[in-house]
C-alpha cells in the first residue's frame, strides 16, 4: 500500500485528514484508509466509474420500478399489440401487448435477482472448498481439486445447459445450474489465498493458543480470502449475466410471461423483421448490464492487480 | 490444467527428498495420466448424474404415455433401473468407452453417429470465428499497449469489451436482421444454399475445405457466404480476452531494457515492435489461442442456434427441447473431452515451446 507522500501535513483537518493519516490508529482508520486509496486508484480509470455508475443505476431501476412506469410488466392489452415507439409506448409493445419499456425495467429486477442469489450460493461454497482444501492439504486437497477440475473442464454453458435441462426449466432452476458452474473459479482462488495464509506466523500463533482448525479456518482465514473473491464474483458477473441470458432464450431460464430479457429476445425473434423493437430493447439492456460489470471488473482487477496494466 | 493453474498446484509434494531428474520426469508423466484419468471419469459421472436427474421417466420416453405394467417393467428391467446406481454408472462407462452413447429419439440413429457427422461443422466454424478473433484481438491488444493510457487504448478496450458483453445470440439474430434481411449479402442458414447441399461427398467434413479440395467453387463460395456471419459473430466475443491478453503481454515485455537497447540502436519503432516485442510474445498468445477456442465451442451453442448452423450446438439444443436427454448427455460428453483436449494439448505446446518451463 503506497501511503501518500509523507511531505502532506501532518495533521489535515477532517474526514479526509482523518483518512489520509501517515499512521492509523485503530482498525478501523486503517481499513478504511485502505478503501480510500483503493478508491483514488479506482477513480483513475474513467471506464471504471462508467460501469460503477451503470450498475448503480441498475439497482435503482430494480427497486423503483413501479415508479418509474405506469404499465403492468404482465397484463396483456391485445388491442395494443406490436405497436412501434410512440409517446405512450416508448420502446413499443409486444406481441401481448404489453409496453416493452415496462418489461425491460421489470426485467432489471429478474436479472437482479439472479445475479444476487448466484453469488450468495456461490461465494459461502467456493470459500468453504478452497479454504479448506488449502489448509488440510494432503487427499484433502486431492479430492477436492479433482472435483473442481472435474467441473472446470466443462465449459460453463454448456454444463448449466445440461444441469438446466436436467432440472427442468424455470428460474430457480437456473440459477441453480448458473451456481454450479460458477463455484469452481471461486474455490481455486480461495484454495490459492489459504496457501499463501497458512504458514504466517499469526495463524501458528492462534493455532498454538489451542484453536481448533475449524475456528482457524472460518475465523481467521476466511475472512482475509473475502475481498478477492468479491473481485473475482464482479469479474465472472458479466459470464453469469450472459449465461442467465442464453438459458432464458433458449427457454430454460425465466418462465413467460415473467419479464426476462433473454426470453423476451426468445419471443421477438419471431416478429423482428416487422417489429425489430421488441428483439431490440432486452439485447441492448442485456449488453449495457454486462458491460457496466465488465467495465467495473476490468478497472477493479487493474486496481487490485497493477501488474500488466497500468 | 491451464498454465497458471499448474503453476500453483506444483506437482512435486512437499517434505520429499529432490527427486532425481529422471524420476522427477517420470512421476511427472505418470501424476498427468493418473490425473487425465479421474478427470475423464469425473466427466462421466457428470454426464451420468446430469441423466439421473432428469424429471421425466426415461421409460415413458421410450415406450410413450400410454403403456400396460408389464411392458414398463420389461423396459425398466432392460434399461438397468432396476440395478444399484454403482453398477448402472458402470454399465455407462463401459457403454461409453464401447462408443455406445444409447439411441437418439429425435433421428433414432447411434448417437455416436449423429455426433461424427455433425461434429465437423462445429470445429470448422470455431476455427473460423478464432481466425475472426485473432485478426482483430492481436492487432488491437498490440495497438493499445503501444498507446498505454491514450484515447486510442480507451477505445480498444471498450471495442473490445463491447464483444463480451453483447448477448452472441441477439448480436447474431441482428446480424441476419441487417446483412441477409435488409442488405442480402450474405446467405441465410446452415452451412451452404440449399441447392448446394450434398453435391460434395465429405472428406473431411470440413466444408470449405472438402469443396475448394473438389473444385466446387460455387460450393465453396456458397460455404464462405454462410460462414462469414457466424463466425464474425462468435469470434467476436473472444476478441475481448485475446486483445487484453496481448496488450498485458506487450507492456511486459515493452517494459525490458532490451526494448530500449535495440531502440537506442536507432531500430524503427514499428521494428522493435514486430521482430522483438511481439516476437516473444508468441508463446504465450498460443496457450490464449487455443483456450480461446474452447470457450468458442461454449459460444457455438447458441450461435448455432440462431444460423441453424448444423453442428454440436444445435443438436444439443434440439435435444434439450425435445428432452431427448441421451443426446443431452452425449453432446455435453463431447465437448467436455474436445475441452479437456484443447487444455492438454495447450499445455504441452507450452512446455514445447517455451524452454523456461523444462
Amino acid at each position: 500500500m503506497t501511503v501518500p507522500a509523507t511531505d502532506t501535513l501532518p495533521s489535515r483537518p477532517g474526514f479526509r485528514g482523518w483518512l489520509t493519516e501517515p499512521e492509523p490508529k485503530g482498525w478501523t482508520q486503517a481499513s478504511a484508509q485502505q478503501f480510500y486509496q483503493g478508491w483514488l486508484r479506482f477513480r483513475a480509470h474513467p471506464l471504471g466509474l462508467v460501469g460503477l455508475a451503470m450498475i448503480v443505476l441498475l439497482i435503482l431501476v430494480a427497486i423503483a420500478a413501479p415508479l418509474i412506469t405506469s404499465y403492468d410488466p404482465i397484463a396483456q392489452d391485445l388491442s395494443q399489440r406490436l405497436m412501434p415507439p410512440s409517446a405512450e409506448h416508448w420502446l413499443g409493445t409486444d406481441n401481448f401487448g404489453r409496453d416493452v419499456y415496462t418489461r425491460i425495467v421489470y426485467g432489471a429486477r429478474t436479472t437482479l435477482h439472479i445475479v444476487v442469489l448466484v453469488t450468495v450460493i456461490v461465494a459461502p461454497i467456493g470459500l468453504l472448498i478452497g479454504t479448506c482444501s488449502g489448509y488440510f492439504g494432503g487427499w484433502v486437497d486431492e479430492v477436492l481439486m479433482r472435483i473442481t477440475d472435474i467441473f472446470l473442464s466443462f465449459p460453463g454453458l454448456v454444463l448449466a445447459l445440461g444441469f438446466a435441462a436436467a432440472l427442468g426449466p424455470g428460474i430457480t432452476n437456473a440459477i441453480i445450474a448458473i451456481s454450479l458452474t460458477a463455484w469452481p473459479p471461486i474455490a481455486r482462488l480461495a484454495r490459492a489465498e489459504t496457501l499463501s495464509l497458512r504458514q504466517a506466523d499469526y495463524i501458528a500463533a492462534v493455532r498454538l493458543q489451542g484453536a481448533s482448525s475449524l475456528a482457524i479456518i472460518v475465523r481467521h482465514i476466511l475472512p482475509m480470502c473475502v475481498p478477492s473473491v468479491i473481485v473475482r464474483v464482479t469479474l465472472n458477473m458479466a459470464g453469469i449475466i450472459l449465461t442467465a441470458a442464453g438459458l432464458g432464450f433458449l427457454g430454460l431460464g425465466a418462465q413467460p410471461p415473467a419479464p426476462e430479457w433473454g426470453s423476451m429476445a426468445a419471443t421477438g425473434r419471431e416478429f423482428m423483421i416487422d417489429s425489430p423493437w421488441v428483439i431490440a430493447a432486452p439485447g441492448i439492456a442485456i449488453a449495457v448490464v454486462s458491460l457496466a460489470f465488465n467495465l467495473f471488473g476490468d478497472a477493479l482487477r487493474d486496481v487490485l492487480d497493477p501488474r500488466g496494466s497500468e | 490444467m491451464s498454465v497458471a493453474e499448474t503453476d500453483i498446484y506444483g506437482n512435486s509434494p512437499q517434505g520429499e527428498l529432490p527427486p532425481s531428474h529422471v524420476r522427477r520426469r517420470f512421476g511427472r508423466a505418470a501424476g498427468r495420466v493418473v490425473s487425465i484419468v479421474t478427470t475423464l471419469l469425473g466427466l462421466l459421472a457428470l454426464t451420468f448424474f446430469m441423466g439421473r436427474l432428469l424429471p421425466a421417466d426415461p421409460v415413458l420416453a421410450i415406450t410413450g404415455p400410454e403403456v400396460s405394467k408389464e411392458v414398463y417393467d420389461r423396459v425398466y428391467m432392460q434399461l438397468g433401473l432396476d440395478q444399484p446406481v454403482w453398477i448402472q454408472f458402470l454399465n455407462y462407462v463401459g457403454n461409453v468407452l464401447q462408443g455406445d452413447l444409447g439411441t437418439s429419439a429425435i433421428s433414432g440413429q447411434p448417437i455416436i453417429k449423429d455426433l461424427l457427422t455433425i461434429f465437423p461443422a462445429t470445429i470448422e466454424l470455431a476455427f473460423a470465428a478464432l481466425l475472426v478473433g485473432i485478426g482483430l484481438g492481436v492487432p488491437l491488444g498490440i495497438v493499445a499497449a503501444v498507446n498505454r493510457g491514450k484515447l486510442i487504448d480507451h477505445v480498444a478496450r471498450i471495442v473490445g469489451l463491447a464483444g463480451s458483453s453483447v448477448p452472441s445470440f441477439w448480436l447474431g439474430l441482428m446480424a441476419l436482421f441487417v446483412f441477409y434481411g435488409l442488405l442480402r449479402w450474405v446467405g441465410a442458414s446452415g452451412r451452404v444454399d440449399v441447392f448446394y447441399e450434398g453435391l460434395v461427398t465429405p472428406v473431411t467434413g470440413f466444408l470449405l475445405f472438402d469443396s475448394a479440395l473438389r473444385g466446387e467453387w460455387d460450393v465453396f463460395r456458397s460455404a464462405l457466404n454462410h460462414i462469414v456471419l457466424p463466425a464474425t459473430v462468435l469470434g467476436y466475443f473472444s476478441v475481448a480476452y485475446i486483445s487484453r491478453m496481448t496488450r498485458s503481454f506487450m507492456l511486459e515485455q515493452l517494459s525490458q531494457e532490451y526494448i530500449v537497447t535495440a531502440r537506442a540502436k536507432g531500430l524503427s519503432k514499428g521494428k522493435v515492435i514486430w521482430r522483438h516485442a511481439f516476437r516473444n510474445i508468441r508463446v504465450q498468445l498460443l496457450t490464449i489461442v487455443a483456450l480461446t477456442f474452447g470457450g468458442l465451442l461454449d459460444g457455438a451453442v447458441l450461435v448455432e442456434t440462431v444460423f441453424s448452423w448444423p453442428g454440436l450446438g444445435q443438436y444439443l439444443t434440439r435435444g434439450l427441447q425435445m428432452n431427448d436427454m441421451n443426446v443431452v448427455m452425449g453432446a455435453v460428453l463431447l465437448i467436455g473431452l474436445v475441452f479437456l483436449t484443447i487444455n492438454f494439448i495447450s499445455d504441452i505446446l507450452y512446455r514445447i515451446f517455451d524452454p523456461r518451463t523444462r
